[in-house]
């Protein structure tokens, strides 16, 4: 299973109004280090299903979203709860770093 | 048990991986969960491996020495070594998933983790303005300025590459002349947007969310200037990464993994080491594909060595 894509465009409806927690991967296609580490996210996703949503925004294609958020460094995952950014992971980390910076989430 | 572990999967790793496979070793790669490819997976366009006169992105470059590796019967694991028993004849390698895996010989070919600059608020200011991959992060400097600190061929080729995005680059160098190849000099000396500043250091990072500018000290008058910049981008050089087998393997006293002659023997039988972690000088591609020739070679007589001793051993004990 691979994790939904959002945009600009379904920001607001798919992010901001999630009632449980969403992880948005800001990735791009040149980006080596987003690519390697979202067959990872696929998988947390898959695991963790009940407990937090993930999605992915192409900060080429949606510029917008990415400018508001201030992302500078990618890959950058950050979590979202209630339309607020409540965790900020940046950088491809292994599986199991991934799910110690999201253990208030997943537990 | 396998015959052979390999540790790491850059240009040194897949290499000895190519050889041991056609060995018929059936070598076990691991290969890193999130940073398998090694350094050139950060990189752009490779101009100095050979056969390759158009040259060729490195991300391109790694995965056709994976698919190489592969054809030849290779086995490949994307997770990461948490800790390693390289003492005796069998060696166990423990990865990230808790299946633990055994081998008779291992290569060691880890490469090297970007250094730090080690001064305040590097730390913080990482991923908010603060980079080490240059193509991951230079779109989001779209006429903005960006100060790239080093001097060898990775910072050159980071200051040239944010040139397509940064109105202005800052090249920021502690010496008063580069270690980088003429090449890169020259192409980053002939760009208009590159400020080259030298005998300069990093002493501070500004900014509470984000980086607005850093301090820098000139390292022979002691004058303080601050540049106003919105990213700095680090390319300081690199450390051996031998964490995993500190207290097993003697290392060399720049930090290397400690190797026998021009051979990748390490200080403990059946364990070779290639790559940059065994290399403080050269640090090329093609060197540490050179470099896991060798190694897969030692491995490949060693295997050989301890086949022989099991047979021999075998004729003289009648049962």
């Amino acid at each position: 299973m691979s994790t939904k894509a959002v945009t600009d465009a379904t920001f607001a409806d798919e992010v901001l109004a999630s009632d449980k927690p969403i992880m948005v991967d800001f990735w791009a296609t040149w980006c080596g280090p987003c690519r390697a580490v979202s067959p990872i996210l696929d998988k947390i996703a898959e695991e963790h299903a009940d407990k937090i949503s993930i999605v992915k925004l192409d900060v080429d294609d949606n510029p917008e979203t990415a400018m508001k958020y201030g992302i500078t460094s990618i890959p950058a995952m950050y979590v979202f709860q209630n339309g607020e950014v409540v965790k900020r992971v940046i950088g491809a980390k292994p599986k199991p770093a991934l799910e110690a910076d999201l253990a208030e989430f997943l537990a | 048990m396998r015959h052979l572990i390999i540790i790491g999967s850059g240009p040194a790793g897949y290499t000895a991986a190519i050889y041991a496979a056609r060995a018929n070793l059936e070598p076990l790669v691991i290969a890193s969960s999130v940073e398998f490819g090694g350094e050139l997976m950060k990189t752009t366009e490779v101009e100095n491996f050979p056969g390759f006169p158009e040259g060729i992105m490195g991300p391109e470059l790694m995965t056709r020495m994976q698919e190489q590796a592969e054809r030849f019967g290779a086995e490949i694991v994307y997770d990461d070594v948490v800790s390693l028993e390289l003492e005796g004849p069998v060696k166990r390698v423990t990865l990230g998933d808790g299946s633990v895996h055994e081998a008779h010989a291992v290569i060691y070919a880890t490469g090297s983790a970007y250094r730090k600059l080690g001064i305040p608020d590097e730390e913080r200011l990482s991923g908010y303005g603060v980079s080490w991959c240059a193509t991951c992060d230079g779109a989001f400097f779209r006429q903005k300025k960006v100060a790239v600190i080093g001097g060898g061929d990775s910072a050159l080729e980071e200051a040239t590459f944010l040139t397509r995005f940064a109105d202005v680059v800052y090249l920021i160098h502690r010496r008063d002349s580069f270690r980088a190849s003429a090449a890169m000099q020259e192409r980053a000396f002939a760009d208009p947007k590159i400020q080259v500043i030298w005998n300069n250091e990093v002493a501070h990072i500004y900014g509470d969310e984000k980086v607005t500018g850093i301090g820098i000290v000139n390292t022979v008058d002691g004058t303080e200037t601050t540049l106003d910049v919105q990213g700095m981008f680090v390319a300081i050089g690199a450390d051996p990464r031998t964490h995993l087998v500190h207290g097993q393997l003697d290392l060399a006293p720049e930090g290397t993994i400690a190797v026998e002659g021009r051979s990748s023997k390490t200080s403990l039988p059946g364990v070779f080491a290639a790559g940059d972690v065994v290399d403080p000088t050269y640090k090329q591609a093609a060197t540490a594909a050179g470099s896991g020739v060798v190694a897969a070679l030692d491995a490949e007589h060693y295997l050989a060595d301890i086949a022989d001793a099991e047979k021999a051993e075998l004729v003289a004990t009648p049962r």
